[in-house]
């Protein structure tokens, strides 16, 4: 039986964790994360857990901590977002790296400066090469459904690797919302008991953690985690398969929306693409065949399944949450050009940055970029292909 | 598409604007409605104006931008009226509700042109009758209600009366004054 419920982002997320029932949480706090340890203490202090909570100095400790966790072979896991997960920085690669199938519920925010409290996806999008699965959500029932099955994804023995569930900060992170949330019990034995094949506190099989890596060895070790992390995408199907058996909800590793026969296709991450939605109903209504595809899994990139969906495409619009400062592409733009590249696919595709550091995104700036998309169809000119939405120039 | 009622509140850190907000989508949630609350956050300090938002449907809501064209407007504190465009976007159709003691005459030439419906409530009094102190949250939640015919009134107090004691499970003293706070509110909206 689901539970209807209205929460927040964040308190989806905490109660996700509370179902799951993790051993080791360590956490500092920062915006608009804060409130995902705060509740899931509460839940300690009144003993609905049984989790060591371990209120740490800094985000690189909160890491650390988690990371020596679940090397001892407890499933851990820590929040953050911004700055916090900038000062994780060496720590994310040591976690991938050591194959620790530990999460981080990241609520995702722009990083200074200016100094800024709000959603961008720049803290992501920084730390998207450090070998970590990333998983986005459009609103606060992925980010629970999210939440449920990331261990099932990261403890495979066929990826073993850390996995970042994002959410947008405060525009799903702080609203309230109706969710449908699944029982105590079916999450827990969805999720499963952690049953580590190595880990430091087994006595019976002495093993070191984190050793050095000498040139004969870094490379292959650099190459098996490659694999890993591909092998992720299969076993996101498969978990989500599982998933909607017992939630009714689909997932896969985008959503496409309206794709059947759209001309124009806008790639967008997170809470804008309900936005977006809503700007194709319209479009569609006024027959402009307009299609929405909704990144999911963002690391690993799902480009060929993606190319796949776009072949139809006559113009593509890819919307970066944050600047890159190459002066070329934003990180998801470079990601599905080169899919299609690769492809052999060679639609018309624009390139937009948007909503940096909180800017709203409306149904109405979102229905500009179809009609760019349309416009330059009609007219075969792309113009500037890197473009600012919403910005004042 | 939003066929959402769209609600705009105007408040000052600290007034519990962002909690009347929630509690509005609590409140129509328990109705059965799909509901969206939430705050637009800035620099945040006590007393900064501060805005916070609701969407209230009968269909789910896929929309995440702020409101522009609202079909309610909640003020909160009166003295926004010198510095926010208070009606800007509001719908002729809608109404505002503004927390004032004054006649509404003193507070039209603030609210520049806006040929809608013009409600007041002197939430202050009725916060200090019902509870001895001031908190404007409360009144000003019942008063959107009654503006809005969101939800019918008896349902609202009678939803308000389980979610108070809920939410002050541990002093449920002040369920009947917050209790009292809200039906005062109903009567006094002018």
């Amino acid at each position: 039986m689901s539970i209807r419920e209205r929460l927040s982002g964040n308190e989806a997320v905490s109660i996700a964790i509370r179902q799951i029932n993790p051993d080791v949480f360590p956490a500092f706090p920062i915006t608009p994360s804060t409130e995902i340890p705060q509740y899931f203490s509460s839940y300690v202090a009144n003993g609905q857990v049984d989790t060591v909570f371990i209120p740490v100095e800094s985000e690189h400790s909160s890491m650390s901590a988690t990371i020596g966790a679940e090397a001892a072979g407890a499933r851990s896991l820590t929040a953050t977002s911004s700055c916090g997960l900038a000062y994780m920085w060496e720590e994310l690669y040591v976690a991938a790296s050591d194959r620790l199938p530990l999460a981080l519920a990241l609520v995702n925010r722009a990083l200074s400066g200016p100094i800024n409290i709000n959603c961008d996806h720049s803290d992501a999008m920084g730390a998207r090469d450090a070998g970590w699965i990333q998983i986005f959500a459009e609103n606060n029932q992925e980010a629970y459904d999210n939440f449920v099955q990331a261990y099932r994804i990261a403890e495979h023995k066929d990826v073993r690797l850390p996995i970042m569930v994002c959410q947008d900060g405060f525009i799903t992170s702080h609203a309230v919302e109706n969710i449908e949330l699944l029982e105590d019990e079916q999450v827990k034995a969805f999720v499963g008991e952690y049953e580590p094949e190595h880990y430091l506190l087994n006595s019976k099989e002495a093993m070191a953690v984190g050793p050095y890596g000498v040139p004969a060895y870094y490379m292959e070790a650099k190459r098996a985690q490659l694999e890993a992390l591909k092998n992720a995408k299969q076993v996101a199907l498969q978990v989500a398969a599982d998933f909607e058996k017992i939630s009714g909800r689909k997932y896969g590793l985008f959503e496409e929306y309206r794709m059947e026969d759209a001309d124009y296709v806008m790639v967008l991450i997170g809470s804008a693409a309900g936005t977006a939605k809503d700007a194709a109903d319209a479009l569609r209504e006024k027959g402009v065949k307009a299609g929405v595809l909704k990144i999911r899994l963002f690391r690993p990139f799902p480009a060929e399944e993606i190319a796949a969906a776009l072949k139809d495409a006559k113009v593509v619009a890819c919307m970066d949450r944050t600047e890159s400062y190459n002066g070329n592409c934003g990180p998801l733009g470079a990601e599905v050009k080169s899919a299609l590249f690769t492809a052999g696919q060679m639609p018309m595709v624009l390139n937009y940055v948007y909503g940096l550091g909180g800017r709203d995104v409306t149904v109405e700036s979102l229905t500009s970029v179809f009609e760019d998309m349309k416009k330059a169809d009609e007219t075969g000119e792309l113009g500037e292909t890197y473009r600012y939405l919403s910005v004042r120039e | 598409m939003s066929k959402a009622v769209e609600i705009r509140w105007h408040g000052r850190g600290g007034q519990g604007a962002k909690t009347a907000a929630l509690l509005l989508a609590d409140v129509t949630f328990n109705t059965g409605k799909f509901v969206q609350g939430f705050p637009e956050y800035g620099p945040e300090r006590m007393g900064a104006p501060i805005t916070a938002y609701n969407r209230i449907s009968d269909t789910s809501i896929r929309v995440h931008s702020n409101i522009y064209e609202p079909d309610y407007v909640v003020v909160v504190d009166e003295t926004l009226l010198e510095s926010v465009d208070v009606t800007k976007g509001l719908k002729k159709e809608g109404a505002i509700v503004i927390n004032s003691a004054r006649p509404k005459e003193e507070l039209m030439p603030h609210l520049k042109g806006y040929e809608g419906r013009v409600y007041t409530i002197d939430a202050r009094k009725v916060s200090i009758e019902a509870l001895g102190k001031y908190f404007p949250n409360s009144p000003m939640l019942a008063a959107i209600v009654k503006v809005s015919g969101i939800m019918p009134e008896d349902k609202f107090l009678e939803e308000m009366q389980q979610s108070f004691q809920h939410k002050f499970a541990s002093k449920p003293e002040v369920v009947a004054g917050n209790m009292k706070a809200l039906t005062l509110a109903l009567e006094e909206v002018k």
